[in-house]
């Protein structure tokens, strides 16, 4: 990415090596070889579920009998709340993201790709906008790319909303013009995916990841994080912290390094109580937690998740129930209503967190949320949605008892109810200029 | 009544992307909603004309989809995030700002009919909240005494 924020063009993106990797495959590597190279190098999908990108390749129908067409789909809908890195890597290089679905449209032998991004995403899709007809007109992109023969073809595709479209299933639901529920399975994605064509669905940052990979070599790749599978990430810290912002790190940077080194601490008068490492689906990680490294086994041994690996702070002066009624009252919201577990109980979770913030919690409430909270989040539900917004939930009950009893017990919110956070208190203001990772600076507005 | 010229233009101009016209229903509903200020039920039947669809079929996505309009809305809409992470960030007490600098509630339109302010879940700006948008810009950290200064940009 540019130091200055703008928008890396073509020649920007070629002079940093750009379509290097893309030339070495189409020129030196069978489809399968790429395909190989990707599974040998252990990414694993940067979307928040951590599945091997090279074993989802794998199980696309290759070869002349195929059904054709096949479809590369990139998730760019970034509506994981605290998730707030896809942006970043679209507005500032878009064309690393092209290159990236190249590569995969290529090793999955597809025809064409779809990007699946926000109406709110403004700029990022500029950048890709005018990244595609730059690749286009440079021959990157469209019929026989690069002269190999390769046909590949990338639309961009605005989503109207909501959240439920991060599934992948939703979300190709919504491409095809239909309600965005989920889709039962089997038949899986890359048997009969979008318009019932073998597709193969990653994440934005999955993708970008690629490029590198086919560029540099497994053994590249591998020497960035050698403990911990290989590689970079993005990285995020958000909260009440002196340098909030996206930082590219290796894979299994201790946590504590992501928010004191880069993320600058916590701000003057406010403590770190606990945070929640990857987006709204994953448990809170406590305080006394954070020398955890940032991979996908590690948080696991913490009781948490990687997630999206953009962190978001809980200080000692926001109510943790309040924070858990945010989210809770998030998933309710955007649960598409199609099983009744997460249609029905979400409401009803949200409707007992409440009152207990508003200091109506009744004796039982508690028991009744971890009810709700082993009954959503074990496979009882025709989707990940409502098992995701357990996560918060289950851990918090655990985590922040004292703080859920005290609520009952004194028939009020001992931090000040729902207008906690607010803007007297001054929310961050750092801003970093440049930093000292390609994603660091946060910059201005709009 | 039946699709304007204009729009119809942009419309034919994204049925190429997709083997089925109906994959470009919300695009188009979104194009004919730039045009008209919101999807009215001649709309959607405008809309269902070009691409063989039924009025029920568009109004299951319209109603679904949080950025398609069924009813009039503002020349300019606002968007406050209201999920944790802006929360935490005091997206409550920038809520009350907006609420009092525009004189309307969430949901509403100013009566001169220049913004219609609604909530929005997390817009990817975490690390610029309290975020909020108006139109297609994006503004984080966001003050109340900004406010003054960024509405005045919109008439």
């Amino acid at each position: 990415m540019r130091a200055d924020g703008r928008p890396a063009l073509l020649d920007d993106f070629r002079a940093a090596g750009g379509y290097e990797g893309l030339k070495r495959a189409l020129g030196t590597m069978r489809p399968s070889e790429v395909m190989s190279l990707i599974a040998t190098s252990g990414l694993r999908g940067r979307g928040g579920g951590g599945y091997p990108t090279g074993r989802k390749w794998s199980t696309m129908p290759l070869g002349p009998d195929a059904p054709r067409p096949k479809y590369v789909v990139c998730n760019a809908d970034e509506m994981e709340p605290g998730s707030f890195k896809d942006r970043y890597l679209m507005e500032r290089n878009p064309h690393l993201l092209l290159e990236g679905m190249l590569l995969a449209g290529y090793a999955c032998e597809a025809d064409a790709g779809y990007i699946f991004i926000r109406d709110q995403y403004g700029a990022p899709w500029a950048s890709l906008e005018a990244a595609i007809a730059e690749a286009e007109a440079e021959g990157l992109l469209g019929r026989d790319v690069l002269g190999s023969g390769f046909d590949f073809r990338i639309d961009l595709h605005r989503s109207v909303g909501r959240y439920i479209c991060g599934e992948a299933s939703a979300m190709l639901n919504a491409l095809e013009g239909r309600r965005p529920n989920p889709r039962s399975r089997p038949p899986h994605m890359t048997g009969a995916g979008l318009f019932a064509r073998p597709t193969v669905v990653n994440s934005v940052e999955t993708l970008a990841a690629v490029p590198a990979i086919a560029r540099n070599g497994i053994e590249w790749w591998r020497a960035l994080a050698p403990a911990h599978g290989g590689g970079s990430k993005l990285f995020g810290i958000a909260g009440r912290v002196a340098r909030p912002g996206c930082y590219e790190l290796p894979m299994g940077t201790p946590l504590r390094d992501l928010i004191e080194a880069h993320g600058g601490g916590m701000l003057p008068g406010y403590r770190l109580r606990a945070l929640i490492p990857g987006g709204a689906s994953t448990s809170f990680v406590n305080a006394a937690d954070i020398d955890v490294p940032l991979d996908f086994d590690a948080l696991r041994v913490v009781g948490s998740r990687l997630g999206t690996g953009t962190v978001v702070t809980l200080d000692d002066a926001t109510c943790p129930v309040g924070m858990v009624l945010n989210l809770v009252r998030f998933f309710a919201q955007e649960s598409c209503g199609w099983c009744t577990p997460c249609r029905e109980g979400l409401q009803w979770t949200a409707a007992i967190l409440g009152r207990i913030e508003e200091g109506e919690g009744r004796p039982g409430d508690l028991e009744q949320l971890v009810e709700h909270a082993w009954v959503m989040g074990s496979d009882k539900t025709f989707c990940d949605l409502a098992p995701g917004a357990m996560q918060p939930l289950q851990s918090a009950l655990k985590l922040f008892a004292a703080d859920f009893e005290e609520h009952i017990a004194a028939r009020a919110c001992p931090y000040g109810g729902e207008a906690t956070g607010a803007l007297a208190d001054g929310g961050a203001t750092a801003a970093p200029a440049g930093g000292d990772a390609p994603g660091a600076d946060t910059g201005g507005s709009p | 009544m039946s699709l304007r010229d204009v729009e119809l233009r942009e419309i034919e101009a994204i049925l190429g992307h997709y083997p089925d016209t109906r994959a470009a229903a919300a695009s188009a509903m979104q194009i004919v909603q730039r045009h008209r200020g919101w999807l009215s039920d001649q709309a959607l039947a405008d809309v269902g004309e070009r691409l063989g669809m039924t009025i029920a079929e568009l109004d299951s996505l319209a109603t679904f989809a949080n950025m398609l309009f069924r009813r009039p809305v503002g020349r300019h809409i606002v968007l406050l995030c209201d999920t944790f992470a802006c929360w935490s960030l005091g997206s409550v007490g920038l809520r009350e700002a907006v609420e009092a600098a525009l004189g309307v509630g969430m949901g509403e339109t100013t009566p001169d009919g220049r913004f219609t302010l609604l909530p929005i879940v997390c817009l990817g700006a975490c690390d610029r909240g309290p975020a909020m948008m108006v139109d297609a810009d994006l503004f984080g950290p966001v003050t109340a005494g900004d406010l003054g200064a960024i509405f005045e940009a919109y008439s």
